[in-house]
């Protein structure tokens, strides 16, 4: 769409007749759309027609104004583009301003002050020129995580949760009950084969030479290991299944006796 | 141990807002002290102690909730490679919603549809109130009861503004309009 045929004259600037459009009000069609989103509703683009032409915010020319406001929301329409409503609105207020300003004064109002149609206009075209200001001036600000960053030094000692204070003479104390209770528990370690079964058999054996019996606690000496004790009670058991000797006990948990048999005589003899 | 000398009461500032890593107010400063380190002195001792910072990347800074110790923006680009990422920026309508807030508050929707012309959409605000710059504060006595926004100390805060009365001044009128103003419409703030 040529957007500047059949318009001879475009506006007036201070009376003179403005005949072509002017270089920045050229808007290539593609572009048109783009263009009309810069504008944040009709005060933005009133402001930015009045801006452009150089009117006197303070006494716009309303026909002039008018005139080119209604060009643009003509282009929208031309172009089928979504016409926010807040745009028909502000064509109706211009048309209404414009109009009125066309009527005669009445005379009885002249002792009064008569009210400028405008007058609402350049109030709300104003505040919102301060407010645009203000929001670029609140832009120019540093913000907080956009232009500036909040500085801490993590403190890693203290972490959301406080734990526990540990005193240095805990440890000690900590360490004594560790080795008691390893005490207990301490590991076993077996020596395969450094005790003999049969080794304490003989012992047993020999223990037993010259005495029909023996209590199986003497077999042991005072100092005498687990581990001994183990060996000589399985040495004692394995002789009695080679009958060798014979186990007696008058009750459990009694002391046990070991008894010598003939089957013992034999095999020292041999 | 107590601190005698203005540089150990300033070393003890500094130490406690770099590791508040947020703002601290006077008088939580104050309470660090016993017994309690005089405002007047505090005020005094922790603009030496801005002083002491100047020239650096990182400066100490009033906002609304007390002191604190930020980047210098000069230093954001550099920070943005680091991150390899730039903090987005608000639309314009988003802005100047903002602003309408900020300067014209407390405001309904209507009145900040009024000055910018165009509907104000609901996302908006639900922008301004995410991020915790705007809340409710109470409905205007009208009917509808209309919704009454104001910017909250959150905002001065990210602005880096100590109060509304830090807000960069307007432009001034360009010359004086006979404008008769209107009475604002009576405000009455009911939570």
């Amino acid at each position: 769409m040529d957007t500047s045929a059949g318009v001879t004259q475009v506006a007036r600037i201070y009376g003179q007749p403005l005949g072509d459009l002017p270089p920045d009000l050229y808007i290539p069609p593609d572009a048109l759309e783009v263009f009309l989103d810069s504008f944040e509703g009709p005060l933005d683009l009133l402001l930015y027609l009045i801006r452009r032409a150089n009117f006197d915010v303070l006494d716009i020319p309303m026909a002039r104004l008018t005139e080119q406001y209604l060009h643009y929301v003509e282009l929208m329409r031309a172009r089928n583009l979504e016409l926010a409503a807040d745009y028909l609105l502000m064509a109706a207020t211009l048309l209404q301003i414009k109009s009125r300003m066309l009527l005669p004064t009445p005379a009885r109002a002249e002792a009064e002050e008569v009210a400028d149609p405008r007058t609402e206009l350049v109030k709300r075209l104003l505040e919102y020129e301060r407010m645009k200001r203000g929001a670029q001036l609140l832009d120019e600000r540093p913000w907080i995580g956009r232009d500036c960053e909040q500085v801490g030094i993590e403190s890693l000692a203290t972490p959301a949760a406080r734990d526990p204070e540990v005193a240095i003479t805990d440890l000690p104390v900590a360490w004594l009950r560790l080795a008691q209770r390893h005490r207990v528990r301490a590991h076993h370690r077996v020596f395969r084969e450094q005790l003999s079964v049969r080794e304490y058999m003989a012992r047993i054996l020999r223990c037993m030479a010259d005495r029909d019996h023996v209590e199986f606690a003497e077999l042991l000496g005072q100092t005498a290991r687990r581990a001994e004790l183990v060996v000589s009670y399985l040495a004692a058991l394995e002789l009695a299944r080679e009958r060798m000797i014979a186990l007696a006990q008058r009750e459990p948990l009694a002391p046990l006796y070991l008894r010598r048999t003939d089957a013992s005589l034999d095999a020292q003899s041999d | 141990m107590h601190p005698s000398t203005p540089s150990q009461i300033k070393g003890i500032l500094e130490t406690a807002l770099l590791v508040a890593a947020r703002a601290v107010s006077l008088a939580e400063l104050a309470r660090l002290f016993d017994p309690p380190i005089h405002m007047d002195m505090l005020r005094k001792l922790l603009d030496e102690l801005r002083g002491d910072w100047a020239g650096r990347g990182v400066e100490l800074v009033q906002v609304a909730s007390g002191w604190r110790f930020q980047t210098r923006p000069e230093m954001q680009g550099y920070l943005d490679r680091l991150k390899q990422e730039k903090a987005p920026r608000y639309s314009r309508a988003v802005l100047e919603t903002l602003t309408i807030i900020a300067y014209r508050q407390p405001v309904t929707r209507g009145d900040i549809e009024d000055v910018r012309g165009v509907a104000v959409s609901t996302h908006i605000l639900r922008v301004l109130e995410d991020r915790g710059w705007i809340d409710l504060v109470g409905h205007r006595d009208v009917p509808g009861r209309p919704a009454l926004y104001a910017t909250t100390r959150k905002f001065l805060d990210d602005l880096g503004l100590v109060s509304l009365a830090d807000l960069p001044p307007l432009p001034e009128l360009e010359n004086n309009l006979e404008i008769d103003d209107v009475e604002p419409a009576p405000t009455q703030i009911s939570e």
